[in-house]
């Protein structure tokens, strides 16, 4: 859909409902520890408010927004940081994943695995988020191909 | 036809299963059928005191089975992956046709 559509109700109510969306996708992830949420569904919230932009608006707005060319390689980023956190705690000495032994002073032990889950499930919402848009950007440009 | 007769089935097989929270059933048990101690019991009674943490399922996901949720995210990175290949190699196709 890169023309977007033209009608204004779509217009506001999409401009209007994405960033509401996207707040609420990252209280989902950064709220994990106390209530039902994580990277996981907190990553597709993101992706969701990304996703209604795209479908709305026309392509000059939404690659402003988010850009077709980040879509991988901030997945990769999400890997990344899960896979840097485990490996990191493998390199201070410990167990792969054990975030008991990352290299943060001060803090005690029960503290340093709060901080670790936290750091790995924004990882998985980076990944997920950013996978999520970049599907949909692939299959959408084979149907833009396809109608020309 | 079939579809009805395995849905019975289910709602059949449904009435043997435990009630929620019944301390008797055999998958609240401490001690396994085989006899050793199940995983369970230990992340309820330790997961407030390891990482901190009052969700106990976020700690079981996060910490004790971690290296789990890492593969999870490697599979839907290779989804996305996958997807960008394959769309990519057959618009290329197409392109080189015309």
């Amino acid at each position: 859909m890169k023309h977007g559509s033209s009608s204004p109700i779509i217009l506001l109510l999409s401009r209007v409902l994405s960033p509401y969306i996207m707040l609420f996708g990252m209280y989902v992830i950064f709220h994990g520890h106390y209530s039902p949420g994580g990277g996981f569904q907190g990553g597709a919230l993101l992706a969701s408010s990304i996703i209604l932009i795209r479908i709305a608006m026309e392509e000059k707005v939404h690659q402003l927004h988010f850009n077709k060319a980040y879509g991988i390689p901030l997945g990769a980023v999400g890997v990344l940081i899960f896979f840097g956190v485990g490996f990191i705690a493998l390199i201070m000495g410990g167990h792969f994943l054990d975030y008991g032994l990352l290299p943060f002073p001060g803090i005690i032990t029960a503290e340093l695995r709060f901080y670790g889950i936290l750091l790995i499930e924004v990882g998985v919402g980076l990944a997920v988020m950013t996978i999520l848009v970049s599907i949909y950007d692939n299959l959408l440009e084979e149907d833009d191909d396809e109608s020309i | 036809m079939s579809i009805g007769v395995f849905a019975l089935l289910l709602i059949y097989a449904a009435y043997g299963l435990p009630y929620r929270g019944d301390p008797n059933a055999l998958v609240n048990q401490e001690i396994s059928l085989t006899g050793t101690p199940v995983a369970s019991s230990y992340y309820i009674e330790n997961a407030m005191t390891d990482a901190n943490t009052p969700n106990m399922v976020t700690t079981v996901l996060g910490d004790y089975r971690a290296f789990d949720t890492l593969g999870e995210e490697v599979v839907i990175f290779a989804a996305g992956m996958i997807c960008f290949l394959l769309l990519n190699r057959e618009r290329k196709r197409e392109a080189r046709k015309q």
